[in-house]
């Protein structure tokens, strides 16, 4: 499905401020993988989420979706292929536009824009009943200015926006992290429901070691951009917190542990 | 010296009217500058190139509105040129429409052939003229063929049209473009090709704002352009900080430009009307956009400050 092979990145090359962000990296996701990712600041978690989409190019190595080399490819082309929720919830939908016109725009994600209409009726009443899933009462303001959202029903409106398509792949950035931890819980569960209905194949980066632990059937753990810790199946299923504090302390990298991630 | 106030009431309609022509401009300029948030100084050239792309093809006997589509392309040109300076050799906007601009100027010149071409209402057939104001006023000519009826029909055209366009897919991904370009590629919009429309059609209709100022007061001259770009964002910036309160619908926000700039040229014709001199405008021009982007920051300042009194 995703297979990043080999992939190097390094930033500031050649200054004092030269920093190896991905080292050699390689990860393969199967159909319908949804693997979570830990790791300290500065392990590369995010850096490899950005490579895959394409919004920076890397150095060497290859990235695939199915069987298509997007490697070289600009971010806009890979979109076709890829949804995308952001950390900052301002980013993933535009403040100026209304709900439904951010809808829209989704809905067209790998498509012409040509100079038909940008917003069917048809569509209209899908979105109202699509928003409608999401409990936010959000399917009586399809007119609203995205703007006017609170962070986290723009980041439910995000993550419907990314997942309409039903991408090859979700890409989540700490998607809940800027959020209070009641609404973080509400965007988590909306992000179980949607993956699993349609079946998304989605890695998913946070910061919290119980949703790491909680969601998905794989995980996996960047350390100095290189993955330290691959778990899968019954192996992840009997994860705890503890158990994956005593797999950090084997291998001497308790200190990233307390370098950011949170345990609560 | 005593100030004649029917004076400045017989020069009002004359003032509606360049309000009106720069309208126009001020429509192409809030595509910029409020939908793609580029300040795009490409303007100040394209609108010379709209007057004299203009006369010379009417002059040379081109149909009237032939004349007007090309000034409307040779305009869609000097966007297309901004833009890929912009996106292709990733030059910041400001700076590209600098670059274009002081380039339209050599190239202005040769499309004239000298600084300045006159066009004789007396010998073509012209959608506006000062003569035609002056006609209608004195009865020699129905009220239908008063600029200002011509001009309030031209514009609600082009609004009608941009009020399509911008509610098309195409038009959807340019305001997303402006609105949040992190967005606009994660949904797989090429932003460098909607960058680019965009300047393209703002540029567009400036050149087509020259066309028509050039009609009105008969001729095309290098320096018309001089200074455009801030007579547009007064015009944007003035009907926004009177309307956008009023006006939430994209149309009428479109509108408010024009607003603001027959507001702006009332102003400067009572300002004239004063006996200032002339020579001051464009000072007074600069100190009033400044003034007014300040409003909104300063509004906001103030509505903070009971809380810093209470907190204290």
């Amino acid at each position: 499905m995703l297979r990043i092979n080999q992939v190097d990145k390094t930033f500031n090359r050649g200054t004092v401020n030269e920093k190896k962000a991905l080292i050699s990296l390689s990860l393969e996701l199967k159909d319908g993988d949804f693997v979570t990712v830990i790791g300290g600041n500065g392990s590369g978690k995010t850096t490899m989420l950005n490579a895959v989409a394409g919004a920076l190019t890397i150095d060497s190595g290859s990235i695939h979706i199915d069987d298509a080399d997007v490697s070289s490819l600009p971010e806009y082309k890979r979109a076709p292929y890829i949804g995308r929720v952001f950390q900052d919830p301002m980013m993933g939908t535009a403040a100026g536009m209304n709900i439904e016109e951010n809808l829209a725009l989704a809905g067209r994600r790998g498509q012409r824009r040509g100079l038909s209409w940008g917003i069917s009726q048809a569509e209209r009443d899908s979105f109202r009943s699509e928003l409608k899933t999401l409990n936010l009462g959000l399917e009586d303001r399809l007119s609203s200015k995205a703007g006017l959202l609170s962070g986290g029903q723009r980041q439910a409106l995000t993550l419907l926006m990314a997942t309409m398509k039903c991408p090859k792949l979700l890409l989540l950035d700490e998607h809940t992290a800027a959020l209070d931890p009641k609404t973080a819980r509400t965007v988590l569960q909306l992000t179980k429901t949607l993956v699993q209905r349609h079946s998304l194949t989605t890695l998913m980066v946070t910061h919290n070691l119980k949703d790491a632990i909680a969601l998905g059937n794989r995980l996996v753990m960047f350390y100095e951009g290189q993955v330290i810790i691959d778990l899968e199946g019954t192996e992840k299923a009997q994860l705890t917190v503890e158990k994956l504090l005593a797999m950090f302390e084997n291998i001497g990298s308790l200190d990233v542990v307390e370098d950011g991630l949170l345990l609560s | 010296m005593l100030l004649n106030f029917k004076n400045l009431l017989d020069q009002l309609p004359g003032a509606l009217v360049q309000g009106m022509i720069w309208g126009v401009l001020a429509i192409g300029v809030s595509i910029t500058y409020k939908i793609l948030d580029v300040a795009d100084l490409t303007v100040d050239g394209s609108f010379c190139t709209g007057g004299a792309v203009f006369v010379v093809l009417l002059t040379r006997g081109s149909n009237l509105w032939l004349a007007m589509a090309g000034a409307l392309l040779a305009g869609m040109l000097a966007g297309l040129v901004t833009g890929l300076f912009h996106v292709s050799f990733h030059i910041s906007a400001l700076l590209a429409g600098i670059l274009t601009q002081l380039a339209l100027w050599a190239v202005n010149l040769i499309i004239m052939g000298k600084p300045n071409l006159a066009l004789s209402v007396r010998n073509y057939d012209l959608l506006v003229s000062l003569r035609y104001l002056q006609d209608v006023v004195k009865g020699d000519r129905p009220f239908y063929a008063s600029p200002l009826v011509v001009l309030a029909l031209f514009i609600a055209a082009v609004i009608g049209l941009l009020y399509w366009f911008f509610g098309t897919e195409l038009g959807m991904a340019i305001r997303a473009t402006g609105s949040n370009i992190q967005m606009a590629k994660a949904q797989g919009i090429n932003t460098r090709l909607t960058k680019v429309l965009g300047l393209m059609l703002s540029n567009g209709l400036v050149a087509l704002s020259g066309a028509i100022l050039t009609q009105y007061q008969g001729f095309a001259d290098i320096n018309m352009g001089r200074g455009a770009i801030i007579i547009g964002l007064a015009a944007v910036i003035i009907g926004e900080a009177l309307f956008s309160r009023i006006f939430r619908n994209f149309a009428l926000r479109l509108t408010s430009a024009v607003i603001g700039s027959a507001i702006y040229f009332s102003v400067i014709q009572t300002i004239l009307w004063m006996r200032l001199d002339a020579n001051y405008l464009k000072l007074l021009t600069a100190l009033l956009v400044a003034v007014f982007l300040a409003i909104p920051h300063w509004r906001e300042s103030l509505r903070a400050l009971p809380f810093k009194r209470n907190g204290a």
